[in-house]
């Protein structure tokens, strides 16, 4: 019991902070990707630079668009935090190392990334201009379309685990990584993670020549930085599942095979260290994609989430549990 | 403490509920109904129903009521006229007070009686994913299968309407 709240404190600060860290990260390694030097001048190696820019965004002008409708607009910013926040509740970052157990974790991670969609659309329609209204019916468009893969890809998870509970799928992954059996569907959340979180090459919501700044046009100071928050945060928790899911969790590569046994002490801070390492990996990559790709249209956008993954993702579905039936079969 | 859970619980849903009915502004009413479905999820949570709870929120806070969202926002309805013009928002407090202090009565005077239903073990079982998948493949397998023909059949028939009347245009 003590320990689940040490994980949840530890876990929820860290989340806050990495936020934090992954701002200033995507700036370096954004310099470092356009052969510049990105800032470096607050701190060493500029890493107070996140600090001086809250304390930026904290020190501006709040501005509440007037014939908007105040109160939405203001609540609007905190529901994707929220949401992002709530998902820790249910990731395995170690061998027990949870802060509930819940029965349907997965649908339970689904609920809440589906309720994310709220806060997109509530603040461009409660800015009551053209640009937020059109950025945030995109952004939800997107985000409402990708679900479906995402889901179907994390079904295909479920199969090999037998079992709708996220700590039991990363236990299922000690020998063989979902990777490695479940490729295609490695892909399909890969992408769809990243539609989800809108970043590039499916960050359409504030494509800046169409939409002046997508759904948060309207918003100023903190309340804009609550966006800002919100989207690292994402980034941060979708390299989390993604490593949850498909990329062994807490485990190294066949480590059922090789890994010898272990104190508690030392299998805790083994897989934690494991698990955050693979989490800084897929956070690097989401900012290597961001640098390295330009930006679907929305048709395309559109069409590669309804027309090419969707159909994939139920295809590799269905032949997995297929797969899996007959080798049950031929067992027994 | 679970007692005092589903007080606040009961209390935002009815709340939620008389707010949604007596909003005028259509995307508040809207709002207030997510807000009322999130709190009956909580409810169910406090039954050990997890799945229910869960599903719940997917099937209609996440999805359907993102759909009536759209449709208002996109509308773009004007206010109502309220039906009740005397409506304030001391009454709304005096009444969600009223509720928490009856509430709190009913609880002790079924306490004393000894007629609070208690939670058994059994019980916590039912509400468990293997549960609910057990009987749904098994005792109510036919049910279950004649809602998916329904819903496939809701599913071709809104696509059939939907594309009527673009049907002559060629796509690119």
């Amino acid at each position: 019991m003590t320990l689940s709240y040490i994980v949840l404190g530890v876990s929820t600060f860290m989340l806050l902070n990495s936020a934090a860290l992954a701002v200033y990260a995507e700036r370096r390694v954004a310099a470092f990707i356009q052969n510049r030097y990105g800032p470096n001048r607050v701190g060493p190696l500029g890493l107070l630079q996140p600090i001086a820019d809250v304390l930026k965004l904290i020190l501006k002008e709040d501005v509440t668009p007037q014939e908007g409708f105040k109160f939405i607009h203001t609540i609007a910013p905190v529901i994707p935090v929220t949401t992002a926040l709530m998902t820790v509740a249910v990731i395995p970052f170690g061998d027990g190392l949870v802060v509930t157990e819940i029965n349907a974790s997965i649908l339970y991670l689904l609920a809440i990334a589906s309720l994310g969609v709220y806060g997109v659309t509530l603040a461009g329609w409660s800015s009551n201009s053209k640009y937020s209204l059109l950025g945030g019916l995109r952004a939800s468009a997107q985000m409402i379309s990708y679900e479906l893969p995402l889901g179907m890809a994390v079904a295909s998870c479920v199969l090999f685990a037998g079992s709708l509970n996220i700590t039991d799928v990363a236990a299922s992954q000690e020998v063989w990584w979902n990777v490695i059996r479940n490729p295609i569907g490695a892909v399909i959340f890969i992408i769809a993670a990243f539609a989800e979180s809108n970043r590039t090459p499916f960050d359409l919501v504030e494509a800046e020549q169409e939409l002046v700044g997508g759904f948060h046009t309207e918003y100023s100071s903190m309340k804009f930085g609550m966006f800002f928050l919100a989207e690292y945060m994402h980034v941060v928790i979708n390299s989390m599942l993604i490593t949850t899911f498909f990329f062994g969790s807490y485990h190294l590569p066949f480590a059922g095979l090789w890994l010898p046994e272990l104190t508690t002490t030392q299998k805790m801070i083994l897989d934690v260290s494991v698990f955050v390492g693979k989490t800084g990996f897929f956070m690097f990559l989401f900012i290597w994609v961001r640098w390295t790709i330009g930006r679907f249209k929305f048709d395309q956008v559109m069409n590669l989430g309804w027309a090419k993954l969707l159909p994939l993702s139920i295809a590799n579905f269905l032949i997995i549990a297929i797969v899996l039936y007959v080798l049950n079969m031929m067992n027994v | 403490m679970e007692i005092y859970a589903f007080i606040v619980l009961s209390v935002l849903a009815i709340g939620s509920a008389l707010g949604m009915i007596l909003n005028k502004n259509t995307v508040n009413s809207a709002l207030f109904l997510v807000l009322h479905l999130i709190s009956l999820a909580g409810i169910y949570l406090l039954l050990k129903a997890q799945f229910l709870a869960i599903v719940q929120i997917i099937v209609y806070a996440g999805a359907i009521m993102v759909l009536f969202l759209f449709v208002i926002m996109l509308l773009n309805v004007a206010d109502e006229p309220s039906l009740f013009d005397r409506f304030r928002v001391g009454y709304f407090l005096a009444f969600l007070l009223g509720v928490a202090v009856l509430g709190q009565i009913v609880y002790s005077v079924a306490g004393v009686a000894g007629i609070l239903p208690q939670i058994s073990p059994e019980m916590e079982r039912i509400g468990t994913v293997e549960a609910v998948g057990d009987v749904l493949f098994t005792e109510y397998l036919m049910p279950f299968e004649m809602t998916a023909i329904l819903l496939t059949a809701a599913v071709v028939g809104a696509l059939m309407v939907a594309q009527f009347k673009s049907g002559k245009v060629s796509r690119a």
